[in-house]
């Protein structure tokens, strides 16, 4: 039962649990206090530092929608979700190199990038459908373990699918040049292809809680996660109403794809990989199965992820934090799982009744 | 022609035979009470006629029509709603938006409003508590906005399951009021009650069932006064 706590006796492990807590507060707080002493990095720096780590953070924040929907619906971990994004993402780059080569890229950006956005969706929706309708719909009933295996099998075949059609290169992503360079707010200067991604991102995070808290699909929704016995007594169609929310976190996934592709600009059969288990992170840090959560948990280890490596270990001495960025993010599931298993606004991730 | 109709009806939990040929009818504008011991098979009856369980065997009809192929939430659509037992509301959903779940198979917002607000004239707590989720309410409106929920389907027959259940005593009769004003009003009602005295008492007919069987059929007045009745479901000696 969540919410019911057992009294119990002090073990060893929760002693050791607590002593590596107060040591990582130890290193987190020694390493930020020496690091703003040195006075190495400027204000400009950190505003760098904070402006990447949303932008970062808004696109774990779309894909981690998608983790957190489906687990509020089906109490399942999609891991194939990363490729939902990935298939997206690499389909968009066909488009993106023939606009390119069309000069309507550059010509018109907007249309572009909202063709690219369009084509991408559509695909991951696809692909999303698809995996519900043939790898996890027929599992429904079986033990959990099955699905989350089916998954990750699911992850493999999508990855080397692409691979198989397209190879194991990177292919460059192009980029209109009107994301080139920087904008300036005040003293502040952004680079514009990170405003294209928060604003983005954040028009996308405001469509979807409104279509959650205010549709009657979104009710439905939010009734099929609840019970969906009882959902489908008020005359829910439960099974559509599961594929519907598939393909709402395949389209949030889709945006994410392409945003995430004229950030780095490149994209790769494996680029689902590292993001996705990042935002699977972001959704269990914000609380699994809860909305706003995710896109908390998201934004959070993306400025953490940015910030954290020079806050926390530059002033330790220790050469090329940055290298340590997955290192911190994945520190943080850990830690998360031992301290605060709900996540920040959430559920347990176990135990619930399916 | 009865409005619903059970007929034969045999229905499996895996090997366990849950029920064992059931039949029953229901007319339009009657109350038929279904009373029987805890695990004789009631839910199950009103599982199988809502279609989260399928009849391995038998035919289940509203007004003539075939209810066995349909899914559960097109059965809704036809006409039968359902208050499970234990009222199940959606607990993270507020008050106002479990009633608008409840009309989800409707489609005219206006007449859909109107049903609302008699929703709240029948159970005014409910109004007051509109905007709150419906986890903070007490039993009894959890139980009202159950009743509620189903009422916004306006369905052609309301299943009750053990309405009564879990509640303290001056609820249990506020329940069977709004049970008797919505007979008065027309709505055609199949009422499962382990309180069988007051299930007897607005019912017009009743069915006993045992371990899955129906044991006795009559007027609900003629059960009140059966001796096998009033022994083993009425606590008189
Ligand atoms: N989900 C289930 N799985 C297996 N057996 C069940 C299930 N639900 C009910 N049963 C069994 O079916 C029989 C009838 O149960 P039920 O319809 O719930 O009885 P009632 O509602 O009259 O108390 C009981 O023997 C019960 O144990
Ligand atoms: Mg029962």
């Amino acid at each position: 039962m969540p919410g019911i706590r057992v009294a119990r006796r002090i073990t060893g492990t929760d002693v050791a649990i607590w002593v590596t807590g107060a040591v990582l507060i130890t290193i987190v707080v020694v390493g930020s206090v020496s690091t703003l002493a040195s006075g190495r990095y400027t204000v400009r720096h950190w505003v760098d530092f904070l402006v990447a780590g949303l932008a970062n953070g808004s696109v774990y924040a779309l894909i981690a929608l998608g983790y957190t929907l489906v687990y509020g619906i089906l109490r399942m971990i999609n891991f194939a979700h990363g490729e939902v994004f990935m298939s997206g993402a690499f389909t968009s780059y066909f488009l993106a190199r023939s606009l390119e080569q069309s000069g309507m890229l550059n010509a018109r950006p907007v249309v572009s990038i909202l063709l690219l956005m369009a084509l991408s969706m559509a695909t991951s929706t696809t692909v999303a459908v698809l995996l519900e309708r043939v790898a996890y719909r027929p599992l429904r009933r079986a033990p959990r373990l099955v699905p989350l295996i089916t998954a990750i099998g699911a992850s493999f075949f999508l990855q080397y699918t692409f691979r198989g059609l397209y190879g194991s290169g990177v292919r460059g992503y192009p980029q209109p040049a009107i994301l080139d360079g920087e904008w300036g707010v005040g003293a502040m200067r952004i680079l514009r292809e990170q405003v294209l991604v928060i604003i983005a991102a954040a028009l996308m995070m405001v469509l979807l809680y409104r279509f959650v808290q205010r549709t009657r699909t979104g009710k439905a929704m939010r009734a099929v996660a609840e019970d969906k016995e009882v959902a489908a007594l008020m005359g829910i169609d439960v099974d559509r109403v599961i594929v519907i929310t598939f393909a709402v976190g395949a389209m949030m996934a889709g945006v994410a794809g392409v945003l995430y592709a004229l950030m780095f600009g490149q994209v790769r059969f494996f680029m689902g990989f590292l993001p996705g288990i990042k935002a699977f992170t972001a959704a269990v840090l914000g609380g699994i199965g809860n909305v706003p959560g995710a896109m908390l948990g998201g934004i959070f280890l993306g400025l953490v992820e940015s910030v954290g490596p020079t806050l926390f270990l530059d002033g330790l001495g220790i050469p090329a934090p940055n290298q340590l960025k997955d290192a911190i993010a994945f520190s943080m599931l850990v830690l998360v799982l031992i301290f605060r298993p709900t996540g920040i606004l959430g559920e347990r991730l176990a135990g619930k009744k399916a | 022609m009865a409005l619903l109709e059970i007929i034969d009806v045999h229905a499996y939990y895996g090997h366990i035979h849950a029920l064992k040929g059931v039949s029953l009818t229901v007319d339009e504008g009657e109350i038929v009470t279904l009373i029987g011991a805890n695990g004789a098979g009631k839910s199950t009856t009103l599982k199988t006629i809502s279609g989260l369980l399928r009849p391995r065997h038998g035919a289940i009809r509203l007004a003539g029509e075939d209810l066995v192929a349909c899914r559960p939430h097109d059965i809704v659509k036809k006409g039968v709603s359902q208050v499970p037992e234990g009222r199940q509301v959606f607990t993270r959903l507020t008050v106002q938006e479990n009633l608008e779940v409840g009309a989800f198979t409707r489609s005219d917002p206006r007449a859909i409003a109107e049903d609302l607000e008699q929703v709240y004239t029948l159970f005014p707590r409910l109004k007051e508590r509109r905007n709150q989720v419906a986890g903070t309410l007490s039993g009894g409106e959890q139980q009202m906005l159950a009743i509620g929920r189903a009422l916004m389907a306006r369905p052609r027959v309301l299943l009750l399951d053990e309405p009564s259940m879990g509640l303290a005593p001056v609820l249990v009769d506020a329940i069977f009021e709004v049970i008797e004003r919505l007979h008065r009003e027309g709505t055609t009602i199949l009422l499962v009650e382990q309180n069988a005295l007051k299930a007897l008492q607005v019912a017009d007919r009743g069915y006993v069932l045992q371990t899955g069987q129906v044991v006795l059929a009559d007027t609900a007045e003629h059960l009140r006064l059966n001796e096998d009745v009033r022994r083993a479901y009425l606590g008189i000696t």
